[in-house]
C-alpha cells in the first residue's frame, strides 16, 4: 500500500485558501441560483477523513474535473454538462432500494447516509475514451450503505440507475441514449472497499455536472460504470443489463475494467492523456485495473479478462 | 450574377488561400489566449478535421451551384481542394503528435484497425494524389479526361470522411449524419446528371 505517502492531511488541506475560495466562486456559480442553499453549506467545508486508498498525485484542477465531463443527460459535448446541469433540482432526492434486500424503500438521501462517516479519497479517473483525471471524491463505502438495507443471499448482482428528467434534461428530452442511464457490478465489486458513493469533491457537495447529489465511484473500470445522480439501487440475482451493452455489446462489456491488454474496438487502451496538462497533455501506459490491481485483481482470479470484457 | 462574377474576377488565388487560413489562425490565436478549453489537444484536432470536411463539401458544391443557380465558382475549385487537403494533413499532424504522442506502435495499429481511424486514413490516402496533381502541368500531363476521372475521387474521399465522423461517435449525433446525407445527396445528384447525359448522348431507340 503506498499510503507511506499519507501525511493524514486531506488534499484541500495543502491547496492554498485562495484558491479554495475561487473554486467555491466557481461552484455556486455553476450550480445556479436554486443552489444558493448548497453553497452556504458548502461554506463550511465538508469533513471528510483522508484515506489509505488516496494516491498522492495531484489531482486535477476543480476546473478540469466541472468542465470536462461525459454526462449524455445534458448532452454529447463534454462542456454540455457545465452549461446544462445548472438547474437539475437535487433537493429533495430519494434513492429506490428494492431487489434482495431485507429493508427495500424510497429512502430520503439524507436518511440514508445519515452516521455515515464521509471520506475523502483521491481516485485516479480512466475514461474508456482514452483520457484520465485524478479526483478528490467525497464519499463512502457502497458496502457500508448495502449492510445498512441487508444484502439477502441470494443478491449476486447489483443494478443502478441513474436520473432520468426530461425537462431538466436536454439529452434525455432528445433522446441521445436509451434512458434512464443503467449500470450494474457484480456483488463482491460493489462490496470492495475501493468502490464508493460520493457525494462531494474537493470538500464541497457534488457540483451537478459530476452527478449530483450521489454517484457510484469504481476506481479501477472505465469511467462509465460510475453511475451519475442515482435514483435507483437494485440487488438481483441476474447480471443486470447496462445501457452501453444494449446500445453496442461489442464494444461495452459489463467488467469494463481498466485494461491496457484488452482492446476496445474504438480506441487502443494501451496508454492514455492525462487531462490538465494543455496543450501538451501528457501520454502515458495504462495500467492494468486503472494501478489498483493489488486491491482488486484477486476479484477476477480464474476469469479470462479478455473475454469478460 | 452578371455583377458577382464582375466581383468574382478580381479575387485572385492568394485571397481564397488567405480567406481559408483564417480558421487556421484562429486556433493559434486561442492557443495563446488560452481559450480552447480543458482539452486544447480534442479541441484542435476536431476543428482541423471539421474544417477539412467543411472544404471538402464546398468543393463538391461548385458544380452544383454552377448547373443549378449559375454560379460559376469553378476557377476557386482548386484552392479549396488544396485547403481541404492541408486541413485534413493538420488533423492528421494533431493526432499524430499532439494525441498520440508518437508512439509509433500505436499509431500503426490505430489506422489498420480502428473503424474510424482507417477509414478516415483512407480519405485522407485518397486526398493525397489530387493534391499532388493539383496543377495545370499536370492536367496536361494526364490529359484532361484522365485528370477529371482521377479527381471523382473527391467523391469516395468525402463519403469515407463523413462515415468517420458519423463512427467516430459513441452513440448517433445528429451533424455527423447530416453531412453524410448532404454528401450522398451531391454524390446522388452528380450520377443522375451523368446518367442523363450518357441517354442523351445515345441515339434514342424506337
Ligand atoms: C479527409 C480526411 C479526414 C477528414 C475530413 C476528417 C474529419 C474529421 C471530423 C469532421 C472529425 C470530428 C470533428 C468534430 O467532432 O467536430 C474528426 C475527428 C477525428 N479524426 Fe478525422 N478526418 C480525416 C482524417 C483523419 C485521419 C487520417 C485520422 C487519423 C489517423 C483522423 C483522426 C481523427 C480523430 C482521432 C478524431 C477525433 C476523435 C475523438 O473524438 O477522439 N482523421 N475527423
Amino acid at each position: 500500500m503506498s499510503n507511506r505517502w499519507n501525511t493524514g492531511l486531506n488534499w484541500s488541506d495543502v491547496t492554498p485558501e485562495r484558491h479554495w475560495l475561487n473554486r467555491r466562486a466557481l461552484l455556486a456559480g455553476a450550480a445556479g441560483a436554486g443552489a444558493l442553499a448548497l453553497a452556504g453549506a458548502a461554506e463550511a467545508r465538508i469533513a471528510a477523513k483522508p484515506s489509505p486508498y488516496s494516491t498522492d498525485a495531484a489531482p486535477n484542477t476543480l476546473e478540469d474535473i466541472t468542465g470536462y465531463n461525459n454526462f449524455y443527460e445534458f448532452g454529447y459535448d463534454k462542456s454540455d454538462p457545465a452549461r446544462h446541469a445548472g438547474g437539475l433540482t437535487i433537493a429533495p432526492w430519494s434513492v429506490k432500494i428494492d431487489g434482495l434486500v431485507d429493508k427495500p424503500g424510497d429512502y430520503a438521501l439524507d436518511d440514508l447516509t445519515k452516521g455515515i462517516a464521509l471520506e475523502e479519497r483521491i481516485y485516479r479517473f480512466r475514461c474508456v475514451e482514452a483520457w484520465s483525471m485524478v479526483i478528490p471524491w467525497i464519499g463512502f463505502p457502497l458496502a457500508a450503505l448495502l449492510d445498512r438495507v441487508g444484502v439477502q443471499p441470494g443478491a449476486k448482482y447489483v443494478a443502478f440507475e441513474s436520473l432520468a428528467r426530461p425537462d431538466e434534461m436536454p439529452g434525455v428530452k432528445a433522446g441521445l441514449l436509451d434512458w434512464p442511464y443503467r449500470e450494474g457490478l457484480r456483488i463482491d465489486e460493489a462490496m470492495n472497499p475501493l468502490t464508493i458513493l460520493a457525494t462531494g469533491l474537493y470538500g464541497e457537495a457534488m457540483p451537478r455536472q459530476n452527478g449530483a447529489p450521489i454517484r457510484l465511484v469504481v476506481p479501477w473500470k472505465y469511467g462509465f460504470k460510475s453511475a451519475k445522480s442515482l435514483v435507483r439501487i437494485s440487488l438481483t440475482d441476474t447480471q443486470p443489463r447496462t445501457t452501453w451493452q444494449g446500445l453496442q455489446p461489442r464494444e461495452y462489456g459489463f467488467y469494463a475494467n481498466v485494461n491496457p491488454e484488452v482492446d476496445h474496438p474504438r480506441w487502443s487502451q494501451a496508454s492514455e492523456r492525462r487531462i490538465g496538462g494543455g496543450l501538451f497533455a501528457k501520454r502515458v501506459d495504462t495500467i492494468k485495473f486503472n494501478g489498483y490491481g493489488e486491491y482488486v485483481a484477486s476479484l477476477y482470479a480464474g476469469q479470462d479478462l479478455a473475454k469478460d470484457y | 450574377m452578371d455583377r458577382v462574377h464582375a466581383l468574382l474576377r478580381r479575387v485572385r488565388p492568394w485571397m481564397v488561400y488567405a480567406l481559408g487560413a483564417i480558421p487556421a489562425a484562429l486556433l493559434i490565436l486561442r492557443i495563446f489566449t488560452g481559450d480552447l478549453g480543458i482539452d486544447p489537444v480534442k479541441t484542435i484536432e476536431h476543428r482541423l478535421g471539421e474544417v477539412a470536411l467543411q472544404l471538402m463539401v464546398a468543393g463538391l458544391c461548385i458544380t452544383p451551384l454552377r448547373r443549378l443557380a449559375g454560379l460559376n465558382l469553378i476557377r476557386f475549385r482548386r484552392q479549396i481542394g488544396v485547403l481541404a487537403f492541408v486541413y485534413a494533413t493538420l488533423h492528421f499532424a494533431v493526432w499524430i503528435a499532439l494525441d498520440l504522442q508518437f508512439r509509433w506502435a500505436e499509431i500503426g495499429a490505430d489506422l489498420v484497425k480502428r473503424p474510424y481511424i482507417v477509414i478516415g486514413f483512407l480519405a485522407f490516402l485518397m486526398l493525397v494524389p489530387l493534391a499532388l496533381t493539383s496543377s495545370n502541368a499536370s492536367i496536361r500531363r494526364l490529359g484532361s479526361a484522365a485528370w477529371q476521372k482521377l479527381h471523382w475521387l473527391t467523391y469516395p474521399a468525402a463519403v469515407l470522411a463523413a462515415v468517420h465522423f458519423v463512427w467516430l461517435m459513441k452513440a448517433w449525433a445528429f451533424e455527423p449524419l447530416a453531412y453524410l446525407a448532404g454528401i450522398t445527396a451531391l454524390l446522388a445528384l452528380r450520377l443522375w446528371w451523368r446518367a442523363r447525359k450518357g441517354l442523351a448522348a445515345t441515339p434514342a431507340r424506337a
